[in-house]
């Protein structure tokens, strides 16, 4: 903690070496892992900074859950100040403020994991948005960019408005502004009260981590950010707010009631599908993977979900195992999620634009990044043996658990439709991933400067290659996380449910042996093949297209690989097209087509325009308050005096 | 441990059957409609000539199209030997479970839509984008299809959930979503037509129509190999009568001679409904998948509430 907050000081202190806060930040990185990795099983650590103000006292723990969230924070940050190392120089995000709002950022996010009183944790949750409000701003010339910063603030700000409401209402019926004071008097709670703020806790979080519909700001803000800031945004910075609901509905506020599970399945499901289904439909590689941020997000709420619906029944073991599912699924997706926009960063260096439909051909001037961002592809869309296969699959057994503890035909129409939403955004990711790589590395160039792009340099490579073997790690050796997982879930859950229980009858899946004998299969047949009917030539040549010569334009174009499904899901979706044709002489011969595609946006019509809209009247409203005289407001701030002392009496 | 023998048992005998079932499919289709179709041993010949011959490759393609034939061929052995054929218990049964198949058939099928998408040509594009959106609908079935039948055990491991099969109303409403699911994987009409290279019409042929030569000879091999694992699937779940419950040789032979019976019954049924049936626009197909999952919850829900136990 203190090389990090020496970092900021750093970047401030030297604005002739842009590099030196993250050599600090992998230090920090480094250590904070560390520390991380010994506490995931070891007793709560406590540390106690101090009083700011007599109710203000700053009060960090570390414990198993923190450690495990703690562990993906630091890890990644590490791995992106390698990465940063090369992506960042004099011309590229040099500033000084760059570096020290990062290293703030890095801070304040292991703060919101370590806080242990309401003080500790809104100081840093409000230090965590604002410093990474500072990065989203930075191309502050372009309007789209300050648009997005300012939906991202306001979003933010009402999120957080939330919670302190949910705080304060802890605070009233409990007496106490620390989580210990919370903890212990949390069963004794009116229904009211407790209903009351994980309602309140669940939109504040929810908002942060961007579960749809409450995703606006995400999509938007986290591709404007410098890459390495959009890694660390979308790998880490949304599962703080996971981490935080956990902490409420697993800890403070447990045990709760089977309802607050399936609210959170709910919104997990809607999440996943629809958050693959909006990235699918983006041609803009990193805003892609900013929507599919929210469908992964869906899919940790998935587990979440389980467990809280398994632990209110009092299953024990099945908990821990839906616990372990979304853990490991989270700390997966910081992996692949960081990895997919290094190399969504390292493709805008090289070739100047994110737009996948300009881009093509990149694994030959880009090996390496190709290579990397193949494994994270790979990954995210869930394929076996790789991280993101091993975390969907210990979710689905989780949701096993969760449909074969009860005869309720509602309940288990409920739970299978979780089911299909999770099996069906295994299926979108899948083409969201082939597309997602295959357009922009695979065919040809489709414009010039992705013909002449290079490979990224060492630093940025080594920073990808860094995530991209962690996600064949945790891929092949998942006990390495869930263990500890289901220890921490034995911390969580009342005393002694979980014992003798671990052994859930789950089914098998043991990645290291699926993959030898995948390989050892592949390797056999070659072999066999060769030994039987010899070896054979290969003759390169042009591709067959119909006689004529193959231009790129003729590949086929990120859209319509996406359109088949546009097509399927186009209630949902609602796409609206507009296609202008000028002809020579009409009907046949067309001069020039003009088109144009895009999805409506749902959202903010139907949801946020008539909130916004009824802001903006309450606040003419409000405005009549304020004469500019300075008297008037004086004698406000002394009518709320008296009206507070009168009221506290 | 994975018992070696059995396995090497198991995959030669699906390697060598896989080509013969389609031959049997394509007989019992030819037959339908009153024709001499080609000989039980045709899609064998051709596999062997195409092993045999050198491969023509795009200028354009990279590692990932040529990587991409061994490492399907791999997975779907993989997949082959994960599934329970002649005996209850599947020879790979230690190291995955039934998801674990699932999980290989989208690496295969991942695997082979980049490839597609290597070679620059459109028809690869155009082969994936239609594959990949039957696949996502598919899954959905698929998995609901497995997960009626492993409610009730609160597992899925093969071995627990074949030894458990019956033919009560949730396992009947199972069988008709996963047939279903398998018709539209091993690319049958109404879902995809095999036998086109009609570029209107085609979806897996578009995938792999660049290849030739010995990789062509692969994925074909595979694509057998992955029509008659879901076979045994299906009759592991729905049909289990005479499969070996333990390795001696006389249950070893009839749980072979069953197996081999009963899957060539169920490939016989999808010859049928191929012959019977119009290939559907590729936008009416969603309609047929969307039914099969529907049919999926609704035996998640008779499994789970009617009570096998």
């Amino acid at each position: 903690m203190a090389l990090l907050l020496a970092g900021v000081l750093a970047a401030l202190a030297l604005p002739r070496l842009p590099q030196a806060p993250y050599l600090l930040t992998l230090g920090g990185g480094l250590a904070l892992a560390g520390a991380a990795g010994w506490s995931l099983t070891a007793a709560p650590v406590r540390l106690d900074l101090g009083a700011v103000a007599p109710f203000a006292r700053l009060l960090l723990r570390l414990d198993g859950l923190a450690a495990f969230f703690l562990l993906g924070i630091a890890g990644l940050t590490a791995a992106v100040s390698v990465y940063a190392l090369g992506y960042v120089d004099r011309r590229h995000y040099g500033e000084p403020v760059v570096g020290a709002a990062f290293c703030a950022f890095v801070a304040a996010m292991a703060g919101v994991v370590l806080a242990d009183g309401v003080f500790s944790f809104l100081l840093c949750w409000e230090l965590m948005s604002l410093a990474s409000f500072l990065l989203v701003m930075h191309d502050h010339q372009q309007a789209a960019v300050r648009r997005a910063g300012f939906i991202y603030i306001a979003m933010t700000h009402a999120g957080a408005a939330f919670l302190v409401a949910a705080f304060l209402l802890l605070a009233a019926a409990t007496g106490s502004l620390t989580f210990d004071g919370f903890r212990s008097p949390a069963p004794g709670l009116d229904d009211l009260t407790r209903n009351g703020a994980f309602l309140l806790f669940l939109v504040g979080f929810a908002a942060k981590a961007g579960a749809i519909p409450l995703h606006v700001w995400l999509p938007r803000a986290h591709p404007v950010a410098p890459s390495h800031v959009s890694a660390l945004m979308s790998g880490v910075m949304v599962k703080t707010a996971l981490y935080a609901l956990l902490r409420v509905a697993a800890d403070l506020l447990a045990p709760g009631p089977e309802g607050w599970g399936w609210l959170v399945l709910a919104m997990g499901a809607v999440s996943a599908v629809l958050g693959v289904l909006y990235a699918l439909m983006e041609r803009d590689l990193k805003r892609m993977l900013a929507y599919s941020t929210v469908e992964n997000v869906g899919i940790v709420l998935l587990g979440i979900g389980g467990y809280l619906v398994l632990a209110a029944r009092g299953m024990g073991g099945p908990a821990g195992l839906a616990l372990a599912a979304a853990l490991f699924h989270a700390l997966n997706h910081t992996a692949f999620k960081g990895l997919l926009f290094l190399g969504a960063g390292a493709v805008q260096r090289a070739a100047g634009t994110r737009d996948m439909e300009r881009l093509g051909g990149l694994i030959r001037t880009m090996p390496w990044t190709a290579g990397c961002f193949l494994v994270g592809a790979a990954a995210i869309a869930a394929i076996p043996p790789l991280n993101g296969f091993a975390s969907e699959w210990l979710t689905m057994q989780a949701l096993l658990q969760v449909l074969a503890g009860t005869e309720n035909p509602v309940v288990l129409a409920l739970g299978a439709a979780a089911v299909g939403a999770l099996a069906l955004t295994g299926g979108l990711a899948a083409l969201c991933f082939v597309r997602a790589f295959g357009v922009p590395f695979l065919g040809v160039p489709r414009s010039p400067e992705a013909a002449h792009t290079t490979e990224a340099p060492l630093a940025m490579r080594t920073g990808m290659g860094l995530l991209a073997a962690a996600c064949l790690l945790l891929g092949l050796q998942p006990e390495v996380v869930t263990r500890p997982a289901r220890q921490v879930a034995a911390t969580l859950l009342p005393q002694g449910s979980l014992a003798g229980a671990v052994t859930v009858p789950a089914g098998v899946y043991v990645p290291l042996g699926v993959a030898v004998a995948l390989g050892l299969l592949a390797v056999l047949a070659a072999a066999t093949v060769r030994l039987l009917w010899g070896a054979v030539g290969e003759r390169v040549t042009a591709p067959w297209v119909c006689g004529v010569v193959l231009e790129p334009r003729m590949q086929y174009s990120g859209a319509a690989l996406a359109k088949p499904i546009r097509l399927v899901f186009q209630r949902l979706l609602s796409p609206e097209r507009l296609a202008e044709r000028r002809y020579h002489q009409a009907p046949y011969f067309v001069a020039e087509i003009h088109y144009e595609g895009r999805l409506r946006a749902v959202y903010e019509s139907a949801l946020y325009r008539p909130v916004v809209a009824l802001l903006v009247r309450a606040s003419v409203q409000v405005r009549q308050l304020q004469s500019g005289s300075l008297r008037l407001y004086l004698a406000y701030i002394f009518a709320t005096l008296v009206v507070v002392l009168v009221a506290t009496r | 441990m994975v018992n070696l023998g059995l396995l090497a048992l198991q995959l030669a005998l699906m390697v060598a059957c896989a080509p013969l079932v389609q031959g049997a499919i394509k007989a019992s289709k030819a037959g339908w409609q009153n024709r001499r179709g080609p000989g039980l041993a045709q899609a064998w010949w051709d596999i062997a000539k195409w092993l045999g011959r050198e491969s023509v490759v795009s200028q354009h393609a990279s590692w990932v199209y040529r990587w991409a034939p061994p490492l399907y061929l791999g997975a779907m052995l993989a997949a082959a030997g994960l599934v329970p054929t002649l005996a209850v218990a599947p020879p790979l049964a230690p190291l995955g479970d039934a998801l674990t198949v699932v999980g290989l058939f989208a690496l295969a099928r991942f695997a082979l839509a980049l490839a597609a998408l290597d070679t620059a040509s459109n028809f690869g594009g155009m082969g994936t984008a239609r594959e990949l959106m039957f696949a996502a609908l598919v899954e959905p079935a698929l998995l609901l299809g497995l997960f009626a039948v492993a409610v009730p055990f609160g597992t899925t491991d093969f071995a627990t959930l074949t030894a458990g099969a019956s033919l009560d109303v949730a396992h009947l409403l199972a069988a008709g979503c996963l047939f279903i699911a398998a018709i539209a994987e091993t690319g049958r009409i109404p879902v995809d037509n095999p036998d086109t290279h009609l570029e209107l019409t085609m979806a897996h042929e578009g995938m792999i129509l660049e290849y030739s030569g010995r990789p062509l000879g692969m994925l074909f091999l595979g694509a057998h190999l992955r029509q008659l694992t879901l076979l045994s699937l299906l009759v592991a779940l729905f049909l289990p009568a005479g499969a070996a419950a333990d390795s001696s040789p006389a249950s070893l032979a009839l749980g072979v001679a069953a197996w081999l019976v009963k899957v060539t019954l169920v490939g016989l049924l999808m010859g049928l409904v191929e012959s019977n049936y119009a290939k559907r626009r590729i936008f009416k197909a969603p309609e047929l998948l969307g039914t099969a999952g529907v049919l999926g919850l609704l035996a998640v829900v008779a499994g789970a509430a009617g009570g096998v136990h």
